[in-house]
């Protein structure tokens, strides 16, 4: 993900209209913990880029193979819902077995639905660097919405 | 900055009169000069939040330590009616029984002062810690439901420490009412490789000096003297609290349309008590209760050998003895006078410590004629004090008072602000050896990211929430 562009906090000022369009996140500031703003094209870019936006928080991603694959179904009662749960599923994937994602496609989604295949690797000390423990995705101050140029997403994680 | 309208009813305390949904008043315990900052982020307008919640009892109240939290403050404690009341996970935070425990020792600081970095470094290399640390046990599941049941006690009977621990211990380090039907297999998971693990973030352990002695006969009676060397752990339930929490978070996300009530975030999800998910809830939330108990009791075991292996002396020489172990992340059914009668209520404690009054029960009987033992942890290397609990807490605030400084930074902010700086070095001017997994770990705890601990005790102290009986100075710390 050698693309990825991560903003310092000047650049974070930036309204998102006016944004590079190959930014996929930033990180902003919250008391208690780390805040995602996350951006696509579409629904399903907006999802992919949540789940690598994640993992490059968690590790650094140039280190990571796609070597195995994890299939996912996740439901939700509306939008913000529904990526929460995407979010827990791809977080528990490294929380819970050491999976370290490197990709993300997505096959089929709608308001309530998301279905698709992440790649990657367990966690092997000797080659993948920590970063960040995010423990848990939250329901604080979600937000996902359609705006001119796109979608955005933000959401606030526990670390 | 919050819309919240707060009244100084007194020194210590401010209300906030209920509106809208709030359907019993807010009260803050603050001073003068600390009010400012706590007005300056959302937690004012979460304990309004709270007050919206059914079956609520006499306050939602906030303690001197206050900030933001998901859903409920962190500082904050609500009790609810078993009946009509509600449970919420939100309530308890993600690390369930995340606490505090004080060991003593026969040390004199001066015994160890050039044994201290051995010591550190000891605790540090033998102690797993840091970002998703693996313990040196791995439970299958079924061992792990023991775990689960039983808590500190499995520990203790599987060789880590005594029987005299357990009774040193909040609820004897067994909370009942554990139920492992009622946890997830991710839950499980998450669970059976971090038994006996730090973890990362403000936990630590740290090696302490009685600095000052506010209350001769207390002091006595928990057995600590000035420049004795003293340690504390703070960890909590790791990945497997957290799982619980979120899976029942997100359960209870899914019924919040049934509730019957407007929920006014819906991070503050809840189930009624009396319901089969808030009693799902309770049975899981109690079984991550006593991991912790567990978790602790297990790093308090290793650290007694590091001891003996690193001095070189007997058990009996160190004399390593558990003072109490508190738990500041939990709902609890106790029993309290409300209106003159007496009721059994849910009472959530999240970034809250119990503080139980001479006489009660649930002291252990060594300190029923003093009071229980209360433990504050400061922020990073500063210290912790040791307090004790008191009838008015009993009365005022369901038997509860603060649980350490409380952060002011948020994690990003404090890695900015530190840049470039060597917090290693500085914690070293200070005199206190730190040593951590995580790179980023020392920058995110510097102590400026924290309110002044002296201060917030201050307030419990005057406000009579908790008396001082003693201030302890790090001098070793070893973090995630």
């Amino acid at each position: 993900m050698t693309e990825m562009l991560k903003v310092t906090d000047r650049a974070m000022n930036s309204k998102p209209e006016t944004r590079n369009p190959k930014l996929k996140y930033r990180v902003f500031d919250h008391t208690a913990d780390l805040g995602l703003e996350i951006y696509g094209t579409d629904e399903k870019d907006l999802f992919l880029n949540a789940a690598i936006a994640v993992f490059d928080n968690i590790t650094e991603l140039d280190h990571v193979t796609a070597q195995e694959k994890r299939h996912f179904t996740v439901e939700g009662s509306d939008r913000e819902d529904l990526l929460i749960n995407f979010l827990r599923e791809i977080l528990y994937m490294y929380n819970g077995e050491g999976f370290l994602l490197k990709d993300c496609y997505i096959s089929d989604i709608d308001d309530r639905h998301v279905v698709g295949v992440v790649r990657g690797e367990i966690f092997n000390p000797e080659k993948h660097r920590i970063k960040t423990e995010i423990k848990a995705v939250t329901y604080h101050q979600i937000e996902v919405e359609k705006t001119p140029h796109g979608w955005k997403g933000r959401v606030i994680f526990d670390v | 900055m919050s819309d919240i309208t707060m009244k100084k009813l007194d020194e210590y305390r401010w209300i906030i009169p209920p509106v809208g949904g709030m359907r019993v008043p807010g009260m803050i315990y603050s001073s003068d000069t600390m009010i400012g900052g706590i007005g300056s982020d959302e937690s004012p307008k979460q304990v309004s939040n709270v007050a919206y919640l059914p079956g609520i009892v006499k306050y939602s109240l906030a303690m001197p330590d206050m900030h933001w939290g998901y859903g409920f403050p962190i500082g904050g404690v609500a009790a609810f009616d078993l009946k009509e009341g509600i449970i919420s996970p939100g309530g308890v935070g993600y690390d369930i029984n995340c606490g505090v425990r004080l060991m003593t020792t026969r040390l004199h600081i001066d015994e160890i002062r050039d044994r201290l970095h051995d010591l550190v470094a000891a605790l540090f290399r033998d102690i797993p810690t840091g970002v998703g640390s693996k313990g040196s046990i791995n439970l299958s599941f079924s061992e792990e439901k023991k775990v689960l049941k039983e808590g500190a006690r499995w520990a203790v009977n599987h060789g880590y420490g005594t029987s005299g621990d357990l009774l040193a211990t909040e609820d004897e380090g067994t909370m009942e009412g554990a139920d492992p039907d009622c946890v997830s297999d991710r839950a499980l998971e998450r669970g059976k490789q971090q038994l006996g693990t730090l973890g990362s973030g403000n936990h630590f352990l740290e090696i302490e000096v009685v600095e000052k002695i506010f209350d001769e006969k207390v002091a006595a009676a928990f057995g600590l003297e000035r420049n004795q060397v003293v340690v504390v752990i703070h960890s909590g339930s790791r990945g497997f609290g957290y799982q619980v929490c979120d899976d029942y978070l997100a359960r209870m996300v899914k019924k919040i349309g049934k509730l019957g009530f407007l929920l006014p975030d819906r991070q503050l999800a809840c189930a009624y008590f009396d319901s089969d998910e808030g009693r799902q809830y309770f049975a899981a939330m109690v079984c991550a209760a006593n991991y912790a108990w567990a978790n602790r009791q297990m790093l308090m075991h290793w650290t007694r050998e590091i001891f003996e292996r690193t001095l070189k002396k007997s058990p009996r020489d160190i004399g390593m003895r558990l003072v109490y172990d508190v738990c500041h992340n939990i709902a609890k059914i106790e029993e309290f006078i409300i209106d003159g009668e007496k009721k059994k209520v849910c009472v959530h404690r999240k970034g809250a410590t119990r503080a139980f009054p001479p006489g009660h029960p649930a002291v252990p009987a060594a300190y029923r004629h003093v009071g229980q033992p209360v433990l504050i942890p400061g922020d990073m290397g500063t210290g912790s004090y040791v307090l004790v609990g008191t009838e008015k807490a009993f009365s005022e605030t369901f038997g509860s008072t603060c649980h350490g400084a409380g952060r002011v930074m948020s994690r990003s902010r404090a890695k900015k602000v530190s840049k470039g700086r060597s917090i290693r070095k500085e914690m070293a001017d200070r005199n206190v050896i730190v040593m951590a997994t995580g790179k980023g770990t020392l920058h995110e705890e510097i102590p400026e990211a924290y309110k002044d601990i002296d201060s917030v005790v201050d307030v419990v102290h005057e406000a009579g929430l908790s008396r001082k009986v003693a201030r302890l100075r790090a001098v070793g710390c070893i973090k995630g």
